[in-house]
C-alpha cells in the first residue's frame, strides 16, 4: 500500500471531536495517581502504564480495524506506516515520524512531534522522576496490546521524552516474531 | 523641549531603576510563589535593589499581606481581573497593584522606587511633569514606569506582565503533578515568571 494512501485513510477516518485538555487532564491524573499509588517507584509506574496501554491495545484494534476499513499489511514497513499515519491519526491526531529502520526492517522508531498526552506537563522535580518515569508509556502497551491481536509479537519503549529534557520524544518498536495459529494450550 | 526632557532623564538614571517583588497567594491567603527582580526597560540590569534590604525579605511579604484587605474590597468595585494600583505603603514607598484569578488566586505586586520622593528632587519632578505633557510623543515608557508608579504607562505594563504570568499560572496549574494549594516551585515557571519581568518591567 503506497504511502500516500495510508495518509488519505488517516486524514479520512480521524474523529475531529475531543477536548484535547480532557485527554490531557485525564491522562495526566491517572499516571500522577499511579505515581502516589506506587510511592514514585517509576519502575513500577511505568510497567503498569505499559499493563493499561496492553489492554486498551487489545480492544482498540478492533475499533481500529472497524474504523479504518484497512485490509492487511504486506510487511512490517506497512504496519508501521499504518501505526504512525491512521492509528495514531485516528485516535490522537497526531503522525509520528516513522523513522530509524535496522536493515532487516524489524525495528524502527516514531518520532513524536508533538503529544498531546504531556501537554502542560512538568515531571515531578524529586531528581529520579526525569531518569526514571515514562510518562506516555502507555502508548508502548497500547501497540503491543493492538499488535498481539494481528497475530505480531512486538517490543515496544521509549527511549528519550522531551519531558526529560530531550530533543525528542522517540519510541523504538522491535517485532519479535509473527504469531502462528497455535492450538490453545489447556485443550486436549 | 526633547533636550531637556533626555537630561534628566540621564541625570537620573539610577531612580528610574524600580525593585519588584512579586507574590502569588492562594484563595486562603497562603503563598505559592514568590520572586524579587528589578527593572530591566531602559539599560537596567533586572536585579531588586531595595531601599532596607536587611529587612526587605520579610517587610515585603508583609506589607503585600496587609494590602489584602483592601484587595478584598476592591474585587467587587468592578469586574475585571486587573486591579491596578490598590494600595499604598508609604514608610517604604511601597505600591501594591493586583490581579485577580477567576479561581480567586491573586497576584500581587509590590513596586519600590530606589529613593526616598524627598531625596528624588526637583529634576524628577520635572521629568515626571514633562512626560505627563509629552508622554504620548515620547513614549519614554522605560523611564515612565519607575518615575511614577501609578501612571497609566506603568498600570498598562504591570497589566501585560499579569496577564503573561496569569497564562502561564494556568498551564501551570493543567500540570497534573501539582496540588492545587501547594507551593509553584516549576523551575519553568519561574523562568518564564522573570522572562515576563523583563520583556514588561
Amino acid at each position: 500500500m503506497s504511502s500516500n494512501k495510508t495518509s488519505r485513510i488517516g486524514e479520512e477516518t480521524r474523529v475531529d471531536k475531543v477536548n484535547a485538555e480532557l485527554v490531557t487532564l485525564t491522562y495526566g491524573t491517572i499516571v500522577a495517581q499511579l505515581c502516589q499509588d506506587y510511592d514514585s517507584n517509576y519502575q513500577d509506574v511505568n510497567k503498569q502504564l505499559e499493563k493499561m496501554g496492553y489492554n486498551i491495545g487489545m480492544r482498540l484494534i478492533e475499533d481500529f480495524l472497524a474504523k479504518s476499513g484497512v485490509g492487511r499489511c504486506a510487511n512490517f514497513r506497512d504496519t508501521a506506516d499504518m501505526i504512525a499515519k491512521v492509528g495514531f491519526k485516528i485516535f490522537l491526531n497526531v503522525t509520528p515520524t516513522v523513522t530509524n529502520w535496522t536493515s532487516d526492517n524489524t525495528q524502527f522508531s516514531l518520532i513524536f512531534e508533538e503529544n498531546p498526552l504531556a501537554d502542560f506537563v512538568e515531571l515531578p522535580d524529586d531528581g529520579r522522576a526525569q531518569d526514571e518515569l515514562w510518562f506516555s508509556n502507555i502508548l508502548c502497551g497500547v501497540l503491543r496490546g493492538a499488535l498481539e491481536m494481528v497475530q505480531m509479537q512486538i517490543e515496544a519503549h521509549f527511549v528519550s521524552d522531551v519531558l526529560r529534557g530531550d530533543d525528542t520524544t522517540e519510541m523504538r518498536v522491535s517485532l519479535v516474531r509473527y504469531i502462528e495459529d497455535e492450538m490453545p494450550p489447556e485443550e486436549e | 523641549m526633547a533636550l531637556s526632557l533626555r537630561n534628566p532623564t540621564l541625570i537620573n538614571r539610577d531612580q528610574h531603576k524600580m525593585s519588584y517583588y512579586f507574590t502569588i497567594l492562594s484563595p486562603t491567603d497562603t503563598p505559592l510563589f514568590n520572586i524579587a527582580f528589578g527593572t530591566s526597560k531602559g539599560g537596567g540590569d533586572g536585579i531588586a535593589r531595595f531601599r532596607f534590604p536587611e529587612t526587605a525579605q520579610y517587610m515585603n511579604q508583609f506589607i503585600i499581606h496587609s494590602s489584602l484587605d483592601i484587595l478584598e474590597e476592591a474585587q467587587w468595585t468592578n469586574g475585571s481581573m486587573y486591579l491596578k494600583h490598590i494600595d499604598t505603603y508609604p514608610p517604604a514607598a511601597a505600591y501594591i497593584t493586583a490581579f485577580l484569578t477567576p479561581s480567586g488566586a491573586r497576584f500581587l505586586l509590590l513596586h519600590q522606587p530606589p529613593h526616598l520622593p524627598s531625596s528624588t528632587g526637583s529634576s524628577g519632578l520635572g521629568a515626571s511633569s514633562l512626560l505627563g505633557s509629552a508622554g504620548s510623543t515620547t513614549r519614554a515608557s522605560s523611564s515612565s514606569i519607575a518615575a511614577n508608579p501609578t501612571s497609566p504607562q506603568t498600570e498598562e505594563a504591570v497589566r501585560q506582565f499579569m496577564n503573561e504570568v496569569y497564562e502561564n499560572y494556568v498551564k501551570t496549574a493543567m500540570n497534573p503533578f501539582y496540588k492545587q494549594g501547594m507551593e509553584i516551585k516549576s523551575p519553568v515557571f519561574r523562568t518564564r515568571v522573570t522572562a515576563a519581568g523583563k520583556k514588561w518591567l
